[in-house]
């Protein structure tokens, strides 16, 4: 076990607590850098898409895991992004401009849910941002002159100093990848500022907060267009991605799987978003792989138990109903989170904790060290 | 001039007079402690002052200057600091980023400074860490600083809310309850750093209590309450055998 001798204030403030950690963040830049040349270029593209997610991620766990204010909206900030982005650069505004204006709008809109949302809590909140989210996707379904309706709009590749930057490339890969690790870098020193804390306050004990002079409602605000903000760029470079965007893309299931990101991931910490993003993108593949090959698979297993020729058939037929059937994502969604919040509340981060911890108490550690004990409930909570 | 002063403040909660034209004033380096049986509105008048509810009518005066409509987070930055009688901490953070909440009233630094570390945003941090461990030695947290408070047992909860009220570097300081729950030895510390924050801090003491003995020996000034109403004020003998306050605990 290491023990850390603090002998500065610095020490509490720096990013990397020790050398381990700069040789492992060092090590992981390495194997994401090289990857593009390495890897097929589908696995690149999914990493692309693990790097979006996890920005959105990190968005909103600003929002959801540290300010506490739960959103299912986020497809909408994700929305704003990419259609500014399919407009700007319908109209030729070169790509850092209509970049930083997808994130700008998207934060401008984000502080405006912000303010009706000051006087929502809870599950109240979580409706008022799906009602913002439905007013977003009619909006893209009926402003026609702007976002095309239902057709959708094609979003070239981005063009810069006169190159055209592929949207499979490695270029493109580099551009996401980028953009992850300054929305980390920046989060994390936010966390460690005054703002950060005020988020965490906020979360905590509103009550409290107020007493210490954070002022409450400017800070929910903040939270809000700083989440919606960075979603908004995210989704500048999803539109790209995807080349393609249109209003049924950005329903209440992309909200869904944003919450998920950060409740599978691990709600309290950053680590948890990029973990949660990995996860979902994978789960796609996964849903693949169980309409593809799965009923064959159970079909040949029920012929080797003695199944006849037919009977066999009329298995695969009916497993492969079954993995196609409509409404299996979610079900299969829903069924995650359950297991997540019920085993796993901290998330894969939580996991993964649990795990550095034995190997670094091997073989002192205990297995009740992360029992969950009983919190009761405070009686007289001032709201 | 006086530290905080209330006039004919009331608070109706419809027909229930929770607190009922109560005039006080505490002055400047004083520890003046308010005492009464449960509901006699102690915590309402608490609430009052940090801003949390609005008096139906009166006003509040600190150092002269009116407070009754204030936002509650600016009465912080004015110089009064609170603790709560059923302890109101940021439970899924460390013991330090709770002290350091308490530093926000100081805090100048802007959203963008901070987004990307700027030097001054690093010099503040050390600051302010600077001043919570000079309150940490003070109340001798240094073994809990880097643990969450979730783990924390009650006792130390109840320092960590104070080493927090005083990490705002107030003025005045409410308390309330700070014996609440806590053991006799926790008790005596508890008095002794009340006295030691008038004697070496200079900050004015504003608090509930319902131990007398703690009352007795830490307090210059005593408000008996009852059903909102002032029963009595004075030096803690004199009120203690106050005939009011002794049929409003024992009955007539």
């Amino acid at each position: 076990m290491r023990f850390l001798f603090k002998t500065d204030y610095e020490d509490d403030i720096k990013l990397f607590p020790h050398r381990g950690y700069v040789i492992s963040y060092g090590v992981l830049l390495a194997c994401l850098v090289v990857a593009p040349f390495v890897l097929s270029s589908y696995i690149v593209s999914q990493l692309v898409f693990v790097c979006i997610y996890a920005t959105v991620g990190v968005g909103l766990m600003i929002l959801t895991g540290f300010t506490g204010q739960a959103s299912l909206g986020h497809a909408a900030f994700l929305a704003i992004g990419a259609y500014t982005t399919a407009y700007l650069h319908k109209l030729g505004v070169p790509f850092p401009v209509y970049f930083l204006a997808a994130g700008l709008l998207a934060g401008v809109i984000g502080a405006m849910v912000g303010f009706p949302a000051l006087r929502l809590q809870g599950i109240y909140l979580v409706i008022a941002t799906i009602a913002f989210a439905l007013i977003v996707e009619e909006i893209m379904a009926r402003w026609e002159s702007v976002t095309n309706g239902n057709e959708g709009m094609r979003v070239r590749p981005i063009q810069m100093f006169g190159d055209t930057i592929p949207r499979d490339g490695p270029i493109f890969y580099y551009l996401c990848l980028g953009l992850l690790i300054l929305v980390i870098v920046g989060t994390l020193n936010l966390m460690r500022s005054p703002t950060g804390r005020a988020f965490i306050a906020t979360r905590d004990s509103e009550t409290a907060a107020k007493s210490m002079g954070v002022n409450v409602a400017l800070y929910k605000v903040k939270s809000f267009a700083l989440s919606a903000a960075i979603t908004g760029l995210a989704g500048c470079l999803f539109a790209h991605k995807l080349s393609f965007i249109s209003p049924e893309m950005f329903t209440l299931q992309l909200s869904i799987e944003f919450i998920m990101v950060i409740i599978i991931g691990g709600v309290l910490s950053l680590h948890g978003a990029v973990l949660g993003a990995i996860f979902i993108v994978m789960v796609d593949p996964f849903l693949t792989f169980l309409k593809d090959d799965i009923p064959g698979m159970v079909a040949g297993l029920a012929a080797t138990f003695g199944a006849g020729a037919e009977r066999a058939g009329h298995i695969q037929e009916s497993v492969a109903a079954f993995a196609s059937a409509n409404g299996l994502k979610g079900a299969i969604y829903g069924l995650i989170i359950m297991l997540f919040i019920l085993f796993e509340p901290y998330g894969l981060y939580g996991r993964w904790l649990k795990i550095k911890l034995f190997f670094q108490l091997f073989p002192l550690y205990k297995r009740a060290t992360f029992k969950r004990q009983k919190i009761y409930v405070k009686s007289e909570r001032n709201r | 001039m006086s530290c905080l002063r209330a006039d004919n403040l009331s608070l109706h909660f419809g027909g229930l007079k929770a607190v009922d034209s109560v005039s006080f004033a505490v002055e400047k380096g004083e520890i003046l402690s308010i005492i009464g049986p449960n509901g006699a509105g102690k915590s309402s008048i608490f609430n009052l002052i940090s801003r949390l509810y609005n008096p139906t009518s009166g006003s509040l005066y600190f150092e002269d200057q009116d407070i009754t409509r204030e936002p509650p987070h600016d009465i912080a930055k004015l110089g009064i600091a609170r603790t709560f009688q059923n302890i109101e901490l940021f439970e899924n953070a460390t013991v330090l980023n709770n002290l350091l909440v308490g530093r926000h009233r100081h805090s100048t630094t802007q959203l963008w400074q901070e987004l990307l570390f700027l030097p001054n945003v690093r010099r503040d941090e050390k600051a302010h860490r600077r001043r919570v461990e000079q309150v940490i030695e003070f109340l001798d947290l240094e073994a809990h600083r880097d643990k969450l408070i979730s783990g924390l047992p009650y006792g130390v909860r109840k320092v960590i809310e104070l080493a927090r009220a005083l990490c705002t570097e107030p003025k005045l300081i409410l308390l309330d309850e700070p014996s609440s729950g806590l053991n006799v030895e926790e008790t005596d510390d508890m008095s002794f750093w009340i006295r030691d924050m008038k004697t070496e801090l200079g900050i004015t003491v504003l608090m509930v209590e319902h131990d007398m003995s703690l009352v007795n020996r830490v307090s210059d000034r005593v408000i008996a309450l009852n059903y909102g109403k002032v029963l009595a004020m004075g030096a803690p003998a004199e009120v203690q055998a106050h005939p009011d306050v002794v049929a409003a605990y024992l009955g007539t």
